[in-house]
């Protein structure tokens, strides 16, 4: 019981988790006590005192601008003004409030307020579904088109959109950068001869791609009716992540063990069985970890990429609210902030068990 | 009074060369070689670490370029490496990601390409079955200890039906408990299909164990045939048997001779 507990928590990555579950079972209590503080309680108090580390720097940055929100007021409108201001930001009224880095409470606030406001809109939409059920199925009838619901997107639809075009770009990615790397492993002429392409490409800018790609997007999509924007930033996004991808397929392929080519040799296997039953299983170790590199690089410039294209995600989310300057707008970019980060993690996570499923390696 | 000279050659070297180019000239390993080996025959080459006898190999399998000269298989010069000479690496070289009957499978789809899928996996079966393998079939190769990879690629060699067996110093990775266990196990299966075959091997107890014929070479470079030894001891053999026969320490004596110098 206790080792099956064990192995699902090492699957999962969460390895560091299992002196706990030793101690439990009363197993070496000094070494797993040992562990269990390097591993668990020693993280979870690095992370308490980071918490604490913000909250005193944004406390001094608050005070920082709330000092020179009054001087100025006392400078341009009198001591009593200043008084009354002080009085006011003293108060906690939200209208008078110093604009500065939010303070961890304050993003717990916000997040909390990002999710009832979640809720509120789901509902609305729930409502809109409602209402506009028979409608609906009317206009199909006649082969009208639905009526949908166009109200704000909340701040978790705004993950799942942004979850979906990182999920787009990287399926481009993934199918433009593994034919091309087999490609241009097994061709050592080819490989030569692009190579400057790859060098080249590879540190380009997301923005810049993202320019160049509306570019041509532009011209070819320009009668058609779909969401030129989701277009615009998911090749973007493919195009940008797709080197490490690239270049780990084509060092895969080139690089495949002598002793397995030898092999093929005597055994005369055609081009076809040599690629995909020798070279391709051989490689896949590479070319897992190219796409786990691909994907992380496509989460993080997605967000550039939203920003700028003003295609909906969480980058355009950020961006908004940088625009809109509210008192909370701050916390929710931090907010957001961890939720990228956070997503980012799992999907790397989410990458590195696929590689270990696909690895041939022996895992002794 | 020697039955073999009657039987046909199977393989033939025909002064074989093979240089490496360098900057200083070519560095010849081998010049010179000749070498006839006989139906049905196992033939050993045995020398020093580096004369040359693992690049011969290679050649004869058609992996290395042949700088001058030619091999001959059954008369015809070959043409590149092919399943008529099957190869025992020294490292196993099974594909990891594959089962002991896929490793074996995939060469006998390409040598037996109209057999239906059931012959085939009878064949492999049986091969591993001799290997002693028959309950390991399913497993995947990089599961395989080493001994028990080696074996995958022994019965993999014979599956191939090939009528050269070229064997790399096939044992020379294993510990010496499995070495002997592995040369029971070749031997057995060797005795069955009578395959002609040319090993590689610096160990000199297995080169006489296995071996119709010991070929010494001379250290390279310009490494070419040194001595030879012909082991006439009665087949089938057996371990015991051929330890205590009085004739072992006899050409065991002309092997280390010869390496001595």
């Amino acid at each position: 019981m206790g080792k099956a507990i064990i192995a699902s928590f090492k699957w999962l990555g969460f390895g560091f988790l299992d002196p706990l579950v030793k101690l439990f079972q009363g197993v070496e209590p000094k070494k797993n006590g040992g562990l269990l503080l390097k591993k668990v309680i020693i993280p979870i108090l690095s992370v308490l005192i980071f918490l604490a580390v913000c909250n005193f720097f944004s406390q001094y940055l608050y005070n920082v601008e709330r000092e020179r929100k009054i001087e100025n007021t006392r400078a341009t409108q009198g001591e009593e003004a200043a008084l009354t201001m002080q009085e006011c930001i003293d108060s906690g009224d939200l209208s008078c409030k110093p604009n500065s880095l939010p303070s961890p409470g304050d993003v717990w606030h916000a997040a909390q307020t990002l999710i009832a406001d979640h809720r509120l809109i789901s509902a609305d939409k729930e409502a809109f579904k409602e209402k506009t059920a028979a409608i609906n199925a009317q206009r199909e009838k006649q082969g009208l088109e639905a009526i949908r619901y166009t109200g704000r997107p909340s701040f978790v639809d705004q993950i799942f959109t942004s979850l979906e075009t990182v999920f787009a770009g990287f399926l481009l990615a993934a199918f433009l950068a593994i034919p091309a790397g087999i490609v241009l492993g097994l061709s050592e002429t080819l490989r030569s001869s692009l190579n400057w392409v790859i060098q080249i490409f590879k540190p380009v800018s997301p923005v810049v791609w993202l320019l160049l790609v509306s570019m041509v997007v532009k011209t070819i999509l320009a009668s058609a009716d779909m969401d030129k924007s989701f277009v615009i930033s998911f090749i973007s996004v493919g195009l940008c992540s797709m080197w490490a991808t690239l270049v780990n397929t084509s060092v895969g392929v080139s690089s495949v063990d002598k002793d397995y080519l030898n092999v093929s040799r005597v055994l005369r296997l055609g081009v076809m069985s040599n690629v995909f039953k020798v070279i391709l299983p051989s490689s896949v170790p590479l070319i897992f970890t190219g796409l786990r590199i691909t994907l992380s690089v496509a989460w993080m410039v997605l967000i550039a990429i939203e920003l700028l294209a003003q295609s909906p995600g969480l980058g355009s989310f950020v961006w908004e609210e940088f625009q809109n300057g509210a008192n909370d707008s701050n916390a929710k970019i931090i907010v957001a902030m961890f939720v990228i980060g956070g997503i980012g993690f799992a999907l790397d996570r989410i990458m590195m068990l696929v590689q270990k499923a696909v690895s041939f390696e022996s895992k002794a | 009074m020697e039955v073999l000279t009657e039987e046909k050659i199977m393989l033939e070297c025909r002064n074989l060369k093979k240089a490496y180019p360098t900057p200083k000239g070519d560095f010849v390993v081998l010049e010179g070689f000749n070498l006839e080996v006989k139906e049905k025959e196992f033939v050993s080459i045995i020398g020093h670490s580096g004369c040359g006898k693992s690049t011969l190999l290679t050649m004869i399998a058609g992996l290395n370029d042949i700088s001058k000269g030619s091999v001959l298989v059954s008369d015809a010069p070959i043409e590149g490496a092919g399943p008529d000479r099957a190869v025992v690496f020294q490292s196993p070289s099974l594909f990891p990601w594959m089962t002991a009957l896929e490793n074996v499978l995939i060469g006998v789809k390409q040598v037996f390409p109209h057999a239906t899928t059931n012959q085939r996996n009878e064949i492999c079966k049986y091969y591993l079955s001799k290997v002693g393998l028959a309950d390991s079939f399913n497993k995947k190769a990089r599961d395989l200890s080493q001994g028990m990879k080696q074996r995958v690629g022994i019965a993999r060699a014979f599956a191939l039906k090939p009528k050269v067996l070229l064997l790399d110093e096939p044992f020379g990775m294993l510990d010496s408990m499995t070495r002997v266990e592995l040369q029971d196990v070749l031997i057995d299966v060797w005795s069955k299909e009578k395959i002609t075959a040319i090993m590689v091997t610096h160990d000199v107890d297995e080169a006489i164990f296995l071996s119709d014929r010991v070929i010494m070479m001379t250290s390279g470079p310009y490494a070419k045939v040194g001595d030879v030894a012909h082991i006439k001891l009665e087949r089938p053999r057996e371990r015991k048997t051929v330890i205590e026969h009085p004739d072992f320490y006899k050409y065991r004596q002309h092997l280390l001779t010869f390496l001595d110098h």
